[in-house]
């Protein structure tokens, strides 16, 4: 990121230190269901700084910020801006009180122009084209101000990503916001795009805003924010001032220190080579690139762990070993074939040995309203053992699902319940006893215990670890690092798409996965 | 001349059978652009088109049964609009199943109060009817050559009806395209997440949508009865609301192309009933059954991608739900 | 808005839909006394009316088997995630290629030749009037609903143009073929169950009440005994799970609009080969909608589907006598009834389920599972 300064920001004017906060949290409490997003979290931010506000996956942080913007509502606690206290009810509530919000997906309408988009909402009256001239020559004034260039006739779907963000921050300058939240800015951004957002960020707090950026990239946060607050697990665990910290501190506390579940195993024998991934590039559905060329192996009798930040490229590189998105370049050779030239489908992948625990079973894995039995032979229906001649053997279906139930010990063990019955654990392990019991010679697995309770989660992990001494090879995706560093024998980190580390179990800390996890290079800070 | 005047009398005619088309595939255009699919517009307009007769033949004021149309194809806008957008239920299933009802309710209140097998009493007084209105000059105009005519027969002569149609188009153009109301309306369309998130509610603006859709389609259906016609009749729609549609399709949503549309198709309409039995150079009789189908095979076309491209608001279809 | 507590299975597949049921059924009793009548009595002469005598249940059984044809084909498509709003077209090109194969071979060939060519014309000619929208659904993402709808109109114009130019009898003024032989025609209940000693009364029910009755136990085993079926399903639920299963959602809607459009094409077989004999205008008579009502109400299940089409099949043949007595009423009250039935178990289900749920969550023993 050459476009990045150096140096670390200079304090904040002087005038600004006699203002009240211009955010003040606290105590904020949120469930959603049984899960306790935010606990009693309190918060301040200084009027006219840019704070940070750091942590991992579920951390807490989106949520808190939702509730900022008044997407949400807190179940308990208080917010004040400007030291006045606030209520709000809907987003439309905290625009008036001067916060915008520039999400981590656009909301913006693809076919409107840029001023169509900005006056939406906030239109200046019923007649829009006087509406719109009044915009205008208010933006451009803006525009020069904080010396945010963008073209106000412009369709949006045809801009660059960095200037469909700018477009965003714009639309929240334009109602007046003095709180700009910023979540997960960079996640779409190019480097350079990513330096002429900071250099904004610094004219915006130059100008007397405030800016709260949300992120899980470490670098960042030294390089643009006056002070940083760190949150785990729904609560905030560290808050200092930027200067007084280092990415190596701040990674420590984004890690904690977790409880490692000890995960019983005998040292890895990797035998030979199953799966060769050489130069893989994926992109996403909408075309952008995900994963930038990824080289690995994957050996029978190891489980080799992928670890990162969600959102770094694992979901799309996972979906590209299982053959339900297709690289745009790159090899992958298993059995012999290389699937991509051969453009081998997941049903034959199947065939051949490579097995799919999707990240997300709900979204990909299962289907609720069928009964556990026919889940249980989801991408397997072909089978001899559970077709004959195109008739499903529903005896036979019905046997083997109860026999997966039972060695699985799924909850309660009938295969004609319907899956949505079944806890989160019980389909888990449900899809683990599909995936397993089509004796796969690779086993693809994302995210193997989430949503899933705690006895579960060791009887999966037992499961994995059996089936590596069985003298499979196992590909694990996950974001909660002790996961990765209980069951991984080797591990390589994602960021941004590539896969920018490689580690042997014994070499890996949480400290160094965690900096690595948030983009710092070996050997600095 | 002679094929002149044939001429003019048909671009008249496709005036008329454009009319209520035009009527509905405007009032779709509000709905469908705001991201509510509008199947409906068949069943709210026969619906319009009973309640007009009927009232303007209990009342005799074709006016009455103008309000009367209105109110009963809002009412049922807002039914298909409660199922979809307040429940999130199936717009499309919603919208036919009232489509059917109202097929069936039309005739049957119709033979309940008036007896006459499932049509309402003849409109004949004057006043039950929005009758042709003539332009100054029109009958000495109609004898002079070329403007006479087209004074006369094309542009003189029609209900009023007819003209607040054609006024509607640059009308409902600068409502779209001019008014902040517009701007919001092909926002929720697109990206509902962005207008909600931008402080406007999201069902607010649909429902208003899903309001004007039913206007116009009540003012559709009172021209059927209360002025192409003088009654309703059982099924006098005969697919006209699904002909709207495909010709608000064709039109890609906007005003202009959609006055085109239904131009077109009601063109073909016209010009059936004259093609009937007549022989044509090279072709030959062309059967009436074909040229009556062309308005389908035109949208199908349309929508397989093979007369250019039509692309739907982005977020049509796709109940609007916030995400937990 | 969280989502509610599941329903225990028995409560979502038969009381659920019967709510609905009586939710319509209330509607249409306030219409009818809108109308001047009084609901119960129209509720007694519907029954009388549909199964009061022997000739009444033959009716209202061959009405049936029109809305089981249809009711399949929109509950497998339904089962695909689509909705086939064709069936109407479907049906009429179905009995149209059941026409053909009669006009051309029914002084030729014996019955039980007929009887599998016809089958054959019903389903291939069903199912090539789906393929189409199927198609462009599945290639070039065009809304099916729409592209059905602008099929039906167009197998009308299709339809009409032959009856009136190619197929009308010659020397006759009313667009229908001639009549079709013996040969091509479906033996009537009367005569199939008259050498086993049973005697009925006339009416039009034929072979093809059987025959259909045939098509929901293929219907029912294709679905849910293959994995043809197992695949469909899979595709309809989550098309992101069937590409996970190796599945691919764009070949099952084909599959599942052809299925869909043969099933229609049944139709065929009741009407032009069953009671009428010959090709006539419009022999569907909005039975394509009907299948509509008929599979939402059956929740797409065949024995639920058989159920709601005799149901619908009763409301028919009941409607019809309606008029007799109760001067103010006629078929087309039947026809709201429909339409409420499909607003009641298709769109608005969401109103009773949330309620309902919680009623059952409060008694004991029946906790959420």
């Amino acid at each position: 990121m050459s476009a990045v300064p150096a140096q670390p920001p200079a304090e904040p004017a002087g005038p600004a230190r006699h203002r009240p906060p211009a955010l003040e949290l606290r105590r904020i409490d949120k469930h959603f269901g049984a899960v306790h997003a935010n606990r009693s979290v309190s918060l301040t931010v200084a009027a006219g700084t840019v704070h940070g506000l750091v942590g991992e996956n579920g951390a807490g942080k989106s949520t808190l910020m939702n509730i900022v913007y008044g997407y949400h509502r807190a179940d308990a606690g208080e917010i004040r801006v400007h030291g006045r206290r606030a209520d709000f009810r809907r987003p439309h509530d905290a625009i008036v009180a001067g916060i915008g919000m520039v999400h981590q997906h656009f909301m913006l309408v693809e076919n409107f122009t840029v001023l169509e988009n900005i006056v939406l909402g906030a239109e200046g009256g019923r007649r829009l084209a006087r509406g719109l001239a009044r915009a205008r020559s208010e933006l451009e004034r803006i525009a020069r101000d904080h010396g945010l260039a963008v073209p106000l006739d412009a369709v949006v779907e045809h801009l660059p990503v960095g200037l469909q963000q700018r477009v965003e921050i714009l639309k929240a300058l334009y109602r007046g916001a003095d709180i700009l939240i910023l979540d997960e800015p960079t996640a779409v951004l190019t480097p350079q795009e990513t330096g002429e957002l900071f250099a904004l960020l610094g004219r915006l707090r130059e100008q007397g805003k405030t800016v709260i950026i949300v992120t899980h990239k470490l670098r960042e946060i030294m390089a643009v924010t006056d002070r940083v607050t760190v949150m785990r697990q729904g609560v905030v665990v560290h808050e200092t001032a930027t200067r007084a910290t280092s990415e190596r501190a701040l990674a420590e506390q984004m890690v904690g220190r977790a409880v490692l579940l000890r995960v019983e195993k005998t040292p890895a024998r990797p035998a030979d080579v199953l799966l060769t991934v050489k130069d893989l590039e994926v992109c996403d559905r909408f075309g952008l690139p995900r994963v930038r060329r990824a080289s690995f192996e994957v050996r029978a009798g190891e489980i080799l762990g992928i670890a990162g930040v969600a959102g770094n490229g694992q979901t799309e590189l996972l979906e590209a070993l299982a053959g339900i998105l297709t690289p745009t370049h790159g090899e992958i050779v298993f059995q012999g074939r290389n699937l991509v030239r051969a453009r081998v489908g997941p049903r034959e992948r199947r065939r051949l040995g490579l097995a799919h625990v999707p990240e997300d079973r709900l979204r990909m894995g299962v289907i609720g309203d069928f009964t556990a039995e026919d889940n249980a032979i989801l991408g397997q229906q072909d089978r001899p053992e559970f077709s004959r001649r195109g008739f499903l053997r529903r005896a036979a279906i019905a046997a083997a699902c109860e026999r997966k139930l039972r060695g699985y010990d799924v909850r309660p063990p009938e295969p004609g319940r319907l899956l949505s019955a079944f806890s989160g654990g019980n389909q888990q392990k449900l899809v683990l006893a599909r995936e397993i019991d089509g004796d796969p010679r690779v086993l693809l697995v994302g995210q193997p215990t989430r949503g899933v309770d705690i006895g579960a989660v060791e009887f999966i992990h037992r499961r994995l670890v059996a089936l590596r001494d069985a003298g499979k090879g196992l590909l694990l995706v996950s974001v909660e690092l002790d996961e990765i560093l209980g069951l991984s024998d080797r591990i390589l980190v994602m960021f941004g798409g590539e896969i920018v580390a490689e580690l042997s179990r014994a070499e890996a800390t949480e400290q160094k996965l965690g900096l690595l996890m948030a983009g710092v290079k070996e050997g600095t800070a | 001349m002679e094929i002149y005047t044939l001429i003019v009398l048909l671009l008249a005619a496709t005036i008329r059978v454009a009319t209520p088309l035009l009527l509905a595939a405007l009032g779709g255009m509000f709905s469908e652009r705001a991201g509510v699919i509008d199947l409906g517009l068949e069943g709210k307009m026969l619906g319009a088109a009973f309640a007009s007769a009927a009232v303007a033949a209990v009342t005799g004021s074709a006016w009455a049964g103008l309000g009367a149309g209105i109110l009963v194809s809002v009412a049922l806008a807002l039914l298909i609009g409660f199922a979809g957008i307040t429940h999130r239920g199936s717009q499309v299933v919603a919208a036919m199943a009232v489509n059917i009802m109202v097929a069936g309710l039309g005739p049957t209140l119709a033979l309940a109060w008036f007896g006459l097998g499932g049509q309402t009493p003849q409109l004949n007084a004057p006043g039950q009817r929005f009758l042709e209105i003539t332009w100054p000059w029109a009958e000495r105009a109609r004898a002079a050559p070329v403007p006479g005519l087209l004074y006369a027969e094309l542009l003189s002569g029609h209900s009023v009806l007819v003209y607040l149609a054609a006024a509607l188009v640059p009308a409902a153009a600068w409502v779209l395209h001019g008014t902040r109301f517009g701007l919001r309306l092909r926002a929720v369309g697109e990206n509902p997440a962005a207008v909600d998130t931008a402080g406007l509610s999201v069902n607010a603006l649909r429902y208003q949508a899903v309001l004007i859709s039913g206007v116009l389609c009540g003012v559709a259906g009172a021209y059927l009865s209360t002025a192409a016609s003088a009654g309703f009749v059982r099924d006098m729609t005969a697919g006209k609301g699904y002909l709207a549609l495909a010709a608000l399709i064709f039109g890609k949503w906007r005003p202009y192309p959609t006055l085109g549309a239904c131009l077109l198709f009601a063109f073909t309409d016209a010009l059936a009933a004259r093609l009937q039995g007549v022989a044509l150079p090279v072709v030959g009789v062309v059967p009436v059954q074909f040229i009556l189908a062309l308005p389908y095979v035109l949208t199908v076309l349309l929508l397989a991608g093979f007369v250019g491209k039509a692309v739907a608001p982005k977020a049509i279809g796709v109940p609007y739900a916030k995400e937990d | 808005m969280s989502a509610p507590g599941r329903l225990p299975r028995w409560a979502d597949v038969g009381l659920l839909p019967l709510i609905s049921l009586v939710a319509a059924f209330a509607v249409s009793a306030a219409v009818i006394a809108a109308a001047g009548e009084n609901p119960l009595t129209a509720l007694r002469l519907l029954a009388t009316g549909a199964f009061g005598s022997q000739e009444a249940v033959g009716y209202t059984l061959y009405y049936a088997t029109n809305f089981i044809f249809t009711g399949l084909a929109v509950a497998v498509a339904l089962h695909a995630g689509l909705f086939n709003i064709g069936c109407e077209g479907q049906a009429y090109l179905g009995g149209l290629g059941v026409g053909l194969v009669g006009l051309a071979l029914d002084r030729h060939w014996p019955f039980w030749a007929i009887l599998p060519a016809a089958v054959g014309a019903a389903a291939v000619f069903g199912a090539a009037w789906a393929f189409i929208p199927a198609w462009l659904q599945a290639r070039r993402g065009s809304h099916i609903v729409i592209t059905t709808i602008m099929f039906n109109f167009i197998a009308s114009a299709l339809m009409t143009y032959l009856l009136v130019n190619v197929l009308i009898k010659p020397g006759q003024q009313s667009p229908e073929s001639r009549e079709l032989a013996a040969a091509a025609c479906l033996p009537g209940m009367q005569a199939l169950l008259a050498p086993l000693g049973i005697h009925l009364s006339s009416s039009p029910l034929n072979l093809a009440f059987l025959l259909a009755l045939a098509a929901s136990v293929l219907v029912w085993v294709y679905l849910w005994r293959t994995r043809w079926g197992f695949a469909l399903r899979t595709a309809g639920k989550n098309p992101v799970v069937a590409v996970y299963a190796g599945i691919s959602p764009a070949r099952v809607t084909i599959t599942a609009m052809l299925i869909s459009g043969a099933l229609a094409g049944g139709l065929g077989l009741n009407e032009v080969m069953g009671a009428q004999h010959r090709l006539l205008l419009d022999f569907p008579g909005g039975a394509g909608f009907v299948g509509i009502a008929v599979a939402l109400m059956g929740r797409n299940h065949p024995i639920g589907i058989f159920l709601a089409a005799v149901l619908f099949g009763a409301l028919y043949q009941g409607g019809s006598e309606l008029s007799f007595d109760l001067p103010r009423l006629n078929r087309d009250m039947i026809v709201v009834v429909q339409g409420l039935v499909i607003l009641a178990c298709g769109a608005l289900e969401n109103l009773f389920r949330a309620p309902l749920t919680a009623l059952l969550a409060r008694w004991p023993g029946n906790e959420a599972e």
